[in-house]
């Protein structure tokens, strides 16, 4: 390993740093990994969480802001990384948090009352703006609940 | 107020008249979210949030997380179909498309008010606004279709 390469250590600590401080996240009990440089969001399920309590379904606001936070922090940790990657000696901050500009969702089916991943894939991240697609399921990857597009600015 | 100033906004002026709330509280993730209903009408409703640290989106602003507003304008928007003429007996949203100008002032809370301005037989549109006192001046807008559902419908 050359002097350069960070350490999964450092990794860890930045991507750590980026996504356990925020308060609402913890309050809707999304948790994030990384994959290389990609991220893999769980929201864990919780009764709190419902948003019909006759069928029973995940509210859609919970759901749609679960979508908004694996968009934003795909985003952060990009950048974070360009920045880990870029520095010799990385000063251990962050880009600003990119802002939302619109989100779009669909609502595929019901969310049902079980624990939901999320995966957002970057379209585009330029210079201000970021176009960003982001997909929620349960049992089955290929069958999603939801799914958003947004733009977010980025300075 | 005058109904002159409302002339461009995308929903009418709504007086408000304190409801209970506890509309909200048959939700569970609206009851966590402190969500309270604060007036209704045909085809109208409008809810609030009370600032709270929990649903905070930046640390070092205290600004109020995106996701709770986006669970706040889909509560509202489906308040509001729910309100409709129609009278359906559940509805779901369709999708959601929302817009944000700027982001909300730490410690205050936040209005939504939204309007069903047109249900079909199986579909209601909906427009909102997310604001702190001056509707004129949004934190954000959506532009919403729930489908309706009626007791006897086939599922």
């Amino acid at each position: 390993m050359s002097m350069d390469t960070p350490t999964s250590q450092t990794l860890d600590d930045a991507f750590a740093a980026l996504t356990e401080k925020i308060p609402y996240i913890s309050f809707l009990g999304v948790t994030f990994q990384r994959r290389g440089d990609e991220v893999s969001a769980l929201l864990t399920y919780t009764p709190d969480l419902i948003g019909n309590p006759i069928l029973p379904a995940l509210h859609g606001g919970a759901t749609g802001a679960f979508l908004e936070i694996t968009a934003i922090t795909s985003l952060t940790w990009v950048a974070a990384l360009e920045r880990i990657h870029s520095e010799p000696k990385w000063d251990g901050t962050f880009a600003p948090q990119p802002k939302t500009v619109d989100f779009s969702i669909d609502y595929l089916r019901s969310g049902k009352p079980q624990d939901a991943y999320a995966r957002a894939i970057i379209l585009r991240r330029g210079r201000r703006v970021a176009n960003v697609r982001v997909e929620a399921w349960q049992d089955e990857r290929s069958k999603p609940f939801i799914a958003a597009h947004g733009h977010f600015l980025l300075s | 107020m005058t109904d002159n100033k409302f002339k461009n906004s995308i929903v009418p002026p709504l007086q408000e008249n304190n409801e209970d709330g506890s509309l909200m509280s048959a939700i569970p993730h609206s009851r966590e979210l402190g969500m309270r209903l604060v007036s209704r009408a045909d085809d109208e409703a409008v809810l609030m949030i009370p600032y709270d640290p929990r649903l905070i989106g930046n640390p070092e602003t205290g600004i109020m997380h995106g996701g709770a507003i986006t669970a706040l304008l889909d509560t509202c928007c489906g308040t509001a179909v729910m309100m409709s003429r129609k009278k359906p007996s559940s509805t779901a949203t369709l999708d959601l498309r929302i817009n944000y100008m700027k982001p909300a002032t730490p410690e205050k809370s936040v209005y939504a008010h939204a309007h069903c301005y047109r249900a079909t037989r199986s579909v209601g549109f909906v427009r909102a606004i997310a604001y702190h006192e001056d509707r004129d001046d949004p934190i954000a807008t959506a532009s919403a279709a729930f489908i309706l559902n009626f007791k006897g419908d086939s599922a």
